[in-house]
């Protein structure tokens, strides 16, 4: 981060073209990542197993959510098909995956490498490393790159269509991709019970015959569970390290240009189609290689859960987290999938520690905002809302968990009125304070505002 | 052919329905330009609430398998368009009317929060009333499907080979008289010449002594109220209801305004002949290619002709101002 900054304060080097030296600078994000990614495969979800799989679905929802932010919150076109991005990718993905497997094991078990191994199945390897990791990770970038293919042909009526059109268009295609998905021929069985027709059909001659029978309106089964903690972080930090490259990148700032006034973007030389093209094919890749590791994580795929009801979600997290932060829809994925989990069994809000987390909150609101006392009754009245909602559920017998859609929605529309820019509105966590005022976040802190600045002056004016 | 024109009839029956649909779409996007994506919900909201109110006047215990009497009917249809109005009025005033300055992709999302508001409430179960160990209604709706009680008698009528039932006659008779007399109110009332004052400039409007305000709250509210009376047909024509968070609700709001879209946003005649043109092209897909995939046409087809026309059929081009 540091070195990127020095780069754009120094306005020669800005000038030059990148060399090899912008090598390191991109990788060195993700190689991090990995390292991070093994110590959480390692160190946290072993002892963590209540949360193993709220964990790998959090890291799903941050490649989802952070993609999206490319097209939603970058681009500012409005797109509600995200969840059909991820229905494209993950069949293809699942399915090159599930018959390669077969085309090159003669099976449809697992054959995973080191890597992909969870709890017990580590002690007995039977493939050394990275054994079906290769195909595993052929599926990803072939889903991947599926995806792509839907983006660019979602992303072409853009060149017409804007706002409200366009989220209509985009919900269309995930609904056409749902249905198509849906009208599919069953799969091919994995515990021998193939049909001497189906027996035909199995031959490693006609593997890509093969891609399409996904099981039509029954899920798509039995896949080998791949993706494991580790390979899931390890595309999170992918996502991160490329979105953030992005923002900062003319590419970027020109896709903010078009966000923040399309007109103006035109008149300045932004190819707008171009820009929002390349933008939803970026955003379609990772929601692809989500799809795919959902499937591989779960060891099933099924349309009927991929519809408009997953985008929303997604665009919940989006909204929540601030529209083009990156760091912001990070934090809400993250809040989102684990709220759930943690409403299942709510801890009353007067437990000391929970006491003490709300103290903190509300004097972190009394020292910042300008309306201290409004904040601080927010603070109090969601608290009391909070306890209220325990107590009733407890009353009618239901979970609190049972409401979560009730909340999400109710939170929608409150944020929509209240703070229409989300939690972090266009920033990101480190230029808000109290992480501004520490010294090593001063220089990117520097260079990012420039592209912000434009965007909270037009959000002020408002 | 007669099979042809049983396609049409059937098709014109079901896109009636889209165009009452796509009239709540229509008149509030014409006023206020985004669309109302809660408006399916409160077209679920009309079939559910027809169902609780046949349910509630003991319909379906009372008479059996019988037929009430028309009165009754009327009501239950009264009911439903009583209660979708005060939800659009409510929707708009609580939800809409704080972010009427607000930039458009905020009030977006405002509607998608309001949708999966309603839905999600829709599906929760507060009070419940029973007869015989059955459950008769439940307010909120409740997680499980309901069947309708027969509200009036569906015959089927063959004219020159094609099968007509009364409840497409009615649908066709029904949507007829409403978009007539909406049609009438825009065009030859106070209020229709202020709505379309306000569609046409808010600022100016205001200047020239209209109330926006309440403008905007009554278009809603004829918005919302179509789409009850349109609920209420749903159920006559498919009596197995399914529970508002079914993604099939969405989808038929969806049609109605790919119906709108199809015959030209804010443009009433448009609705009309967009709801037609969508049940019709639905109904050619589904007899010749394949009932399955129904809701692709109808997005395909959508697609189409925002690439070819992106203002409608009778649409007129807008320019874009700086």
């Amino acid at each position: 981060m540091t070195e990127l900054a020095t780069t754009s304060d120094d306005g020669a080097s800005a000038l030059r073209p990148p060399g090899w030296t912008a090598i390191p600078r991109a990788v060195w994000p993700v190689v991090v990542g990995v390292v991070l990614a093994y110590c959480l495969q390692e160190l946290v979800v072993p002892n963590t197993p209540t949360f193993s799989s709220v964990i790998a679905f959090a890291g799903i929802n941050i490649l989802l959510a952070v993609s999206l932010n490319l097209v939603n919150g970058f681009a500012g076109q409005f797109s509600i098909g995200h969840a059909g991005f991820m229905a494209v990718g993950g069949y293809f993905g699942a399915s090159i995956v599930y018959y390669g497997s077969y085309a090159i094991y003669g099976d449809f078990n697992f054959h995973g490498g080191y890597l992909s191994y969870l709890g017990s199945a580590r002690s007995t390897p039977s493939m050394p490393l990275l054994g079906g990791e290769l195909l595993f990770l052929a599926g990803c970038i072939l889903g991947g790159l599926l995806s792509v293919a839907a983006g660019y042909l979602v992303g072409l009526p853009s060149l017409r269509l804007r706002g409200d059109y366009l989220a209509i268009v985009t919900l269309g295609f995930g609904e056409i991709v749902r249905v198509l998905l849906e009208g599919t021929p069953s799969q091919i069985s994995p515990y021998g019970t193939l049909s001497s027709v189906d027996q035909v059909i199995v031959d490693k001659s006609s593997f890509f015959g093969l891609l399409h029978r996904v099981g039509g309106p029954q899920a798509f089964n039995g896949l080998p569970t791949y993706a494991s903690h580790f390979w899931i972080y390890v595309w999170v930090a992918i996502v991160l390290a490329v979105a953030v490259r992005v923002k900062y990148s003319g590419y970027g700032r020109s896709l903010l240009s078009i966000r923040e006034d399309l007109v103006a973007a035109r008149s300045i030389g932004v190819d707008v189609t171009k820009y929002n093209v390349r933008a939803f094919m970026l955003s379609a890749f990772f929601a692809g290689i989500a799809g795919v590791l959902t499937a591989l994580y779960v060891g099933q795929i099924k349309a009927g859960d991929l519809g408009f009801s997953r985008s929303f979600e997604i665009i919940i997290m989006v909204v929540l987290g601030g529209l083009g932060s990156i760091s912001g829809a990070f934090m809400a994925a993250i809040l989102l999938t684990f709220l759930p989990e943690v409403l299942r069994d709510p801890p009353r809000i007067y437990d000391p520690t929970v006491l003490a987390v709300i103290a903190v909150l509300a004097l972190i609101a009394a020292v910042r905002a300008r309306h201290r006392w409004r904040v601080l009754g927010l603070i109090v009245g969601v608290c009391l809302a909070y306890e209220l909602a325990r107590w009733g559920a407890d009353v009618s017998g239901r979970k609190l968990s049972d409401f979560r859609m009730i909340i999400y929605a109710a939170v929608l529309v409150l944020l929509m009125i209240l703070r229409p820019q989300g939690l972090l509105g266009v920033h990101e966590i480190w230029e808000v304070w109290p992480l501004n005022k520490l010294p090593f976040l001063r220089r990117p802190l520097r260079s990012s505002s420039t592209a912000t600045a434009g965007a909270v002056a037009l959000q002020e004016k408002r | 052919m007669t099979s042809f024109f049983q396609i049409i009839a059937d098709g014109i029956s079901i896109g009636a329905l889209y165009a009452l649909v796509a009239l709540g779409y229509t008149l509030v996007y014409g006023i206020l330009q985004f669309i109302n994506f809660a408006h399916s919900d409160v077209f679920a909201l009309g079939a559910w609430a027809s169902l609780t109110a046949a349910a509630m006047l003991g319909l379906s215990s009372a008479f059996g398998a019988q037929v009430p009497p028309f009165y009754l009917t009327l009501l239950v249809l009264l009911a439903a368009m009583v209660v979708c109005g005060a939800f659009g009025y409510a929707i708009e005033r609580l939800a809409y009317r704080p972010l009427r300055n607000a930039p458009r992709l905020n009030v977006l999302i405002t509607a998608i929060g309001v949708s999966l508001l309603l839905q999600n409430i829709g599906q929760l179960e507060i009070f419940r009333a029973k007869n015989q160990g059955m459950t008769v209604y439940s307010i909120p709706f409740g997680p499980f499907p309901r069947v309708m009680p027969p509200m009036i008698v569906n015959e089927s009528i063959t004219f020159l080979g094609v099968t007509f039932n009364t409840v497409d006659l009615i649908i066709l008779a029904v949507a007829m008289v409403i978009m007539i007399g909406i049609e009438w109110m825009i065009f030859h009332t106070k209020i229709g010449l202020a709505m379309r004052a306000v569609s046409f400039n808010h600022r100016t409007a205001a200047l020239m002594g209209v109330n926006v305000d309440r403008v905007v709250s009554f278009t809603f509210v004829t918005g919302a109220v179509l789409a009850g009376a349109a609920g209420f047909l749903y159920c006559l024509k498919y009596p197995q209801l399914r529970q508002t968070a079914d993604t099939m609700w969405v989808l038929f709001g969806l049609k109605g305004f790919v119906a709108a879209v199809v015959g030209g946003i804010g443009n009433i005649r448009g609705a009309m002949l967009g709801g037609l043109c969508i049940g019709l092209i639905e109904f050619l897909g589904v007899s010749t290619i394949s009932s399955d995939y129904r809701d692709v046409y109808v997005f395909s087809i959508l697609i189409v002709v925002l690439l070819v026309r992106p203002n409608g059929i009778l649409g007129k081009a807008v320019v874009e101002k700086v």
